[in-house]
């Protein structure tokens, strides 16, 4: 008797492995996206960028039916690391895409160099070192870095809007510094001072004394935090009556802070600030793109218009899909020919073309936005002017960038 | 007061001279020279300010924690859920009615009839086997933490303040000159100011109840001789409940409390779990004013720390708690 149920569950173990093999078999793309800690809101609509890539493809790419499975994080890279290798190990999983957070996407460029046959595809990480030091053969980017989007921002905020001086407060991790860095670089040859740089940890709570060391006699702060940090600070910040002017870092004025509830966000109103994105850019392309998310989740269950993270996961799902296609879905072969085509290929995407450097680095367009108020109350960013083409070198040779050093909390020092 | 001073002479000169420097610190219009080694002095009165509330914010966890010890030898790790659980039920109901203080309410009301719960389904079953509790504690509060993670996502959430808590006051504290000899005053958010009351009323309260009263008559005599008192013929079980239902009912609402000024989301049970269990171990378990001894103590090195020395600022309340545990290993304020 014994024996006999044991055949049949056997058996039935058989049938059951035997049966989606007999369909055809599905594609699995896995998506690291933060789904706790401080940049939750922003690997959510992340995930709604995918989502709305992989439904306006059919759900297939290639002829093949997609199975996309996500796997969460908290922005720190050992849970990355983590997340990336069940992906691997567990789900089998050749396609990646993802991560979110700066440091990740460090961490998942040496990952991604112990498994040669993956093909990686950044989701919205934009620390500099990810792509620019020992960059590894299967990572591509087709974001800008921190830096990047921050070109052209320095130049503006100090001869557009006189802010001479300046204190900086911003997270404590790699993107953060990278932001900062390009920041600088243009701020500082334009003229400006920048008199302080308070970092604080990723998932700071109480910003108390941050806000009370603020400098009285600066004509700005700028400032690098995200997700539910921003919304802590501009809660704790109003509730000490502050006044200071601010200049946003590129993922503290996004749709993932202007979204948020309460009323401290208005504080944010008339905020310069640049990224890969504008909400309120009136480009065809950008507005269909701004459309079709819309269109795609109920108000209640998305932001007012995609924030940076939901465009850049949607790009990345787009590339992939235009590299699968052009090898017919074949990654038999380890993914090779897949990466070649990827590392050439020119994706035209909602907020402007992108093609890659020989790093697997996106070059692309950075938008200098400022943050208004809607007739109806919504906070967006306005359309300021766009600087195209920008190149992770920032327009400088190698060898004058390599000169300047890597971002760190105290790098580039403020020099003309 | 005077027969401590009679004993501890050179203590009591050490202490009166450290409160006259920070009376002068804080009332005082800093010299330059002084402003170039510390700061200026709104960072300094703000580390200040921020580190008191932020203890008052602990005390409140912390002293049904310690409560909770105190009587039923029972480490209560799952208190930091507790904590999570009324916040976010505070946010909900915040988010319904509007009303702050009915969030405070129901989320104390609510975690309380957890907390009496947790007592009569588990604890009771296996009283006096310390392990056995603290490992169902554990259990209990991943459990929590991902019935959380389900039902609320992981986002960021604030409780809304109320209108009438919002916005700064001037306090009477000068914190600098302007060029043309007028002073500045500080400002502080009301809202920090009214949760530093809140927890001192708490506190002496607390301190009324179990010194004045009956019931609190019998929770000392629990904490001092278990055994003796159910002797006695009082139902310790019912003792047990309460202070059980109290004690979960404070973290609720110390939940509600720090999702106003600070937010929630997962992982914040653990931290919260880390810093009660630091505030009583320095204070010493199951003392009230060891708790808010301890509780101030934490709070003001998490601030100065963060202004001071914001690198090892994570550091320093685990080297102020190897201190206590090397020099007075009971606690602060522990009798025994």
């Amino acid at each position: 008797m014994r024996k006999a149920l044991l055949a049949a569950a056997l058996a039935c173990g058989y049938c059951l492995a035997a049966g989606p093999g007999l369909a055809q078999e599905k594609l699995k793309i896995g998506v690291l996206a933060t789904l706790s800690g401080a940049l939750t809101s922003g690997g959510e609509d992340g995930v709604r960028g995918v989502q709305i890539a992989a439904k306006e493809a059919g759900n297939k790419i290639a002829g093949k039916e997609i199975e996309i499975i996500v796997a969460p994080t908290d922005a720190s890279p050992d849970s990355a690391l983590r997340a990336a290798r069940k992906l691997v190990e567990q789900d089998k999983v050749q396609l990646i895409i993802g991560p979110l957070s700066g440091s990740e996407g460090i961490a998942m460029r040496d990952y991604s160099k112990t498994v040669p046959n993956l093909v990686m595809i950044n989701g919205s990480s934009g620390a500099l070192e990810t792509t620019f030091v020992n960059p590894s053969p299967n990572f591509f980017r087709f974001n800008s870095d921190g830096a990047m989007w921050m070109a052209g921002l320095g130049e503006y905020v100090f001869k557009d809007k006189g802010y001479k001086k300046i204190a900086i407060i911003g997270e404590d991790y790699s993107f953060p510094y990278t932001q900062v860095f390009g920041f600088v670089l243009g701020y500082c040859k334009a003229g400006g001072e920048i008199v302080q740089r308070q970092w604080v940890p990723l998932g700071t709570k109480d910003f108390g004394s941050v806000i009370a060391n603020i400098p009285d006699d600066v004509d700005a702060v700028w400032l690098g935090l995200g997700g539910g940090d921003s919304v802590n600070f501009l809660n704790q910040y109003s509730q000490t009556g502050g006044k200071a002017k601010f200049i946003g870092g590129s993922i503290m004025v996004d749709q993932t802070v202007l979204s948020s509830r309460g009323a401290a966000k208005k504080l944010l109103v008339g905020t310069p600030s640049s990224g890969g994105v504008a909400d309120a850019w009136d480009d065809p392309r950008w507005k269909a793109w701004v459309k079709t998310y819309q269109d795609a989740f109920p108000a209640d269950k998305r932001f007012a218009s995609p924030s940076l993270f939901a465009t850049n996961y949607y790009n990345a799902f787009n590339a992939l899909k235009q590299g699968m296609e052009k090898v017919n879905g074949d990654i038999s072969d380890g993914g090779a020919k897949l990466r070649a085509e990827l590392a050439k290929l020119e994706l035209d995407a909602p907020n402007g073309k992108i093609k890659l450097d020989e790093n697997r680095q996106a070059i692309a367009n950075t938008f200098i936005t400022e943050v208004a108020e809607l007739p109806n109350g919504d906070l967006t960013n306005k359309f300021v002017k766009v600087v195209p083409n920008v190149n992770q070198t920032l327009g400088l040779t190698p060898e004058q960038f390599k000169a300047v050093g890597l971002p760190s909390r105290t790098n580039p020092e403020c020099k003309r | 007061m005077g027969d401590f001073i009679a004993r501890r002479p050179i203590w009591s000169f050490l202490i009166i001279v450290f409160a006259a420097i920070l009376l002068w610190l804080v009332f005082a219009v800093w010299p330059p020279a002084l402003e170039a080694s510390l700061g200026r002095k709104r960072v300094f009165l703000s580390a200040l300010f921020n580190g008191i509330t932020l203890g008052a914010l602990y005390f409140l966890v912390a002293s049904g924690f310690t409560l909770i010890f105190g009587l039923m030898r029972n480490v209560n790790l799952a208190h930091g859920s507790l904590y999570l659980m009324g916040g976010y039920i505070g946010y909900s109901i915040g988010e319904l009615t509007g009303s702050w203080l009915v969030a405070l309410l129901i989320a104390f009301l609510v975690v309380a009839v957890v907390g009496i719960l947790m007592q009569v389904l588990l604890f009771r079953w296996m009283e006096g086997q310390d392990l056995r509790q603290t490992l169902v504690t554990i259990g209990l509060s991943i459990i929590f933490a991902d019935l959380l993670l389900w039902s609320y996502g992981g986002d960021t959430f604030q409780v809304t303040t109320p209108e009438w808590l919002s916005g700064p006051v001037e306090l009477p504290f000068i914190v600098g000159l302007r060029s043309s000899g007028e002073a500045v005053m500080m400002n502080y958010p009301l809202v920090r100011i009214a949760i530093l009351f809140g927890a001192i009323v708490v506190g002496i309260a607390m301190w009324l109840a179990l010194n004045r009263t009956r019931v609190g008559m019998l929770v000392r005599a629990g904490v001092d001789d278990r055994d003796m008192l159910s002797a006695t013929g009082v139902r310790v079980q019912l003792v047990f409940i309460t202070v059980f239902a109290f004690g979960a009912g404070l973290a609720g609402l110390a939940g509600v409390v720090g999702g106003t000024f600070q937010s929630l989301q997962p992982g914040e049970d653990i931290k919260i779990l880390l810093s009660s269990l630091v505030v009583v171990i320095v204070g010493g378990m199951g003392s009230i004013p060891g708790a808010a001894m301890g509780a101030l103590i934490v709070g003001l090195a998490e601030q100065f720390g963060s202004v001071y020395m914001p690198t090892y600022a994570v550091m320093l309340t685990f080297v102020i708690m190897v201190a206590v545990l090397a020099i007075r290993p009971e606690g602060l304020a522990a009798r025994r």
